[in-house]
């Protein structure tokens, strides 16, 4: 205990001041309370040294959200000139420990920039993401050091890694987007559609994954769904043997475009569009019933005249 | 597999709503025995506070807690830069300065800060692209914007940021998918989608959102249990039936939820014993997810419950008072015919 210390007997501890709502000091750890009312003193008397940087990091221990203690420790690591290759280690070790906290991560990043130095942060970030592919921190700290020191080039690699691993990763799909976005981009028709049939291809192995679709629909939209030469032919086919209530949804979402976009068989497609959304909304994705009834009337309105084209406006 | 990650809720799980339990266990909360965790939560005191008023003002039981006391708490917790720390000795952020001008709102007296130097301080906090750090160790994140605007917006003071930059680095958060992330690029997530649709209401600029795709991505994280998630392939939490139904309520679509199953869900998530609520049906509760079970209910017209601004995550007649009516998108039923004009035969007109 820091009270028992002599070398730190020059401090006066300070009790933790909590407002409303006294403390009933029976049931704290002896030791949160003792660290603490030292972690207390040290700021007040604003000590730069060396036992306060062990002190820190004996307060991250015990709570490591504690975002002031975090801030004093850098304020020390400035101070104190440390070495800060040490401090990639003890920050790395904490990480490992404790993966989902934004002030852990923060520290790193600030460590790296000082240093310059992303080198290990690729290895670091797919070590954390083995052990859990979605965390949403490590995931923003590795686009930040992509974009930044522009390690664009075997990240697209690794992504499709991840997504043999679990092909219904949504973090390694919107990983992709950002790649393939600040990269070659996807306007070259060529590259839309290599895109287009990886995805077809990951369907084939699990048809229920939100995230393929959301991507699929998502790289598609601003060219227009229906506009992609034999996509409508191939999720037809998908949809006899990988069947899914996305898919279904894609495929109305096909048939909009097209009534957007053509003025051909519109009644055709029409009864299409609606009877796949009354089948959504009845049978096969009932939960968001009021979606696909919201859809089918949509289009009804929109497209539904058969000897009329009309101009619509918006109630609202 | 067909294999979907989510909870069973029990048979057996909690049906009733019980706002008396859950208004004893905030009252008596940092008072009890166990207080090994309201120590570790010493850093967002703040937020806990604001989380804990709001829940009881919600439930017509604001006066059950000591004004005075936190009045005097956070006076001593605003900084000479402005900012206002979580607790006594703590450094401030922009979540706690938040959480202190929502809770002084509740109680109409502002004034216990120094509102100029709160004004400041946020100022302070928006860099050259628009965005907002947390604090001056420079963290940027769309939750940063929204604190900032909520902030300033409770004070009246929203000519204080450049308004129009601060919208520019929100709408580059905005993804493929409809949805918002904390920094552009950064994979849309329901907490994130909930601070930046907040922030758009504020700034007056919802109708940049894609409210059909947007709403298709928040409508689609109900789960056959009932309960909602943040992303795909996560399990439901309590808490989401705030970030999710809060931003469903803001772009006009919040009819796309089942709203049965989803208040089943919300109910088996209280504790019958303690009181509160827990993320998921049979774990701890706590403040946090039990504000926003409690919020949830409200936005699906719990008649026990006051109407909760969703923007805000206030009380309605709080805002009301301060003269505050942040934009929400009407639910837009199909477009409406205004004329006929042509027939089949003559040429396209669109």
């Amino acid at each position: 205990m820091y009270r028992d210390r002599k070398e730190w007997a020059d401090l006066e501890p300070v009790p933790q001041d909590d407002g409303p709502n006294p403390v009933v000091k029976i049931a704290y750890s002896d030791k949160f309370t003792d660290v603490y009312d030292y972690f207390r003193a040290l700021l007040k008397n604003d000590e730069k040294s060396d036992r306060a940087l062990l002190l820190t990091a004996e307060a991250i221990e015990l709570n490591a959200a504690n975002y002031t203690v975090w801030h004093y420790r850098r304020v020390l690591l400035q101070a104190l000139e440390k070495d800060l290759r040490e401090e990639m280690r003890y920050i790395t070790a904490i990480i490992e420990d404790q993966p989902k906290n934004y002030q852990v991560w923060h520290h790193r990043r600030m460590v790296v920039e000082w240093l310059n130095d992303p080198s290990e942060e690729l290895e670091f970030i797919a070590e954390i993401l083995s052990q859990d592919a979605k965390n949403y921190h490590a995931w923003q700290h590795r686009q930040w050091v992509i974009k930044e020191y522009k390690l664009w080039d075997s990240e697209l690699e690794y992504v499709e890694q991840l997504l043999e691993e679990d092909v219904r990763n949504n973090s390694a799909w919107n990983q992709r987007h950002y790649i393939i976005s600040h990269t070659t981009g996807y306007s070259d028709p060529a590259i839309l559609n290599r895109e287009v049939q990886y995805s077809l291809k990951q369907i084939k192995k699990a048809p229920h994954n939100e995230s393929v679709w959301n991507y699929l629909k998502g790289i598609l939209q601003d060219l227009g769904l229906s506009s992609h030469p034999g996509l409508l032919e191939q999720i037809l086919e998908l949809k006899e043997t990988h069947c899914s209530p996305y898919l279904l949804g894609f495929l109305v979402d096909i048939y909009e475009d097209f009534l957007e976009n053509t003025l051909e068989h519109h009644e055709e497609v029409l009864s299409k569009a609606l009877e796949l959304c009354e089948l959504l909304a009845r049978e096969k994705d009932t939960i968001r019933r009021e979606y696909w009834s919201y859809v089918g009337r949509s289009l009804q309105t929109k497209y539904g005249s058969t000897s009329n084209r009309l101009i619509w406006i918006h109630s609202h | 597999g067909t294999q979907v990650k989510d909870v069973v809720i029990k048979s057996d799980a909690p049906s009733a709503l019980l706002l008396d339990k859950h208004a004893d266990y905030i009252a008596a909360y940092g008072s009890k025995k166990d207080d090994y965790e309201y120590t570790l939560s010493e850093y967002l005191r703040m937020s806990g506070i604001y989380w804990g008023l709001t829940v009881m003002d919600l439930m017509g039981q604001l006066t059950r807690m000591n004004q005075q006391e936190i009045s005097d708490f956070i006076k001593s917790c605003q900084h000479d830069c402005g900012g206002v720390s979580a607790s006594i000795g703590h450094d401030p952020h922009v979540l706690y300065t938040l959480s202190a001008v929502q809770i002084l709102s509740l109680y109409d007296n502002v004034n216990v800060l120094d509102v100029d130097k709160v004004v400041e301080y946020v100022r302070g906090l928006q860099q050259e692209d628009g965005s907002f750090a947390g604090d001056k160790w420079g963290e940027i994140d769309t939750r940063f914007s929204f604190c900032a605007v909520a902030t300033l917006a409770l004070l009246g003071r929203l000519d204080a940021i450049n308004m129009d930059k601060a919208v520019e680095f929100v709408l580059s958060c905005m993804n493929f998918d409809g949805g918002f992330g904390c920094r552009p690029g950064s994979e849309s997530h329901a907490g994130q989608i909930y601070c930046c649709t907040g922030f758009l209401s504020i700034a007056g600029q919802l109708h940049q959102v894609n409210a059909d795709l947007l709403g298709w991505w928040l409508c689609e994280r109900q789960l056959p249990s009932g309960g909602l998630n943040g992303r795909p392939e996560k399990l439901p939490d309590v808490c989401y039936s705030w970030w999710v139904l809060a931003s469903l309520k803001i772009i006009g679509r919040i009819h796309w939820i089942d709203k049965s199953k989803l208040r089943s869900f919300i109910l088996a998530c209280q504790d019958e014993e303690t009181g509160g609520f827990a993320d998921r049906p049979g774990d701890m509760v706590d403040p946090f997810h039990t504000l926003f079970g409690v919020a949830g209910l409200s936005l699906l017209g719990e008649g026990q419950i006051k109407d909760v601004n969703p923007v805000l995550c206030m009380p309605e007649d709080v805002l009301e008072r301060l003269g505050l009516h942040p934009d929400l998108l009407s639910y837009s039923t199909p477009l409406v015919p205004a004329a006929i004009v042509f027939n089949r035969s003559s040429s396209s007109m669109s």
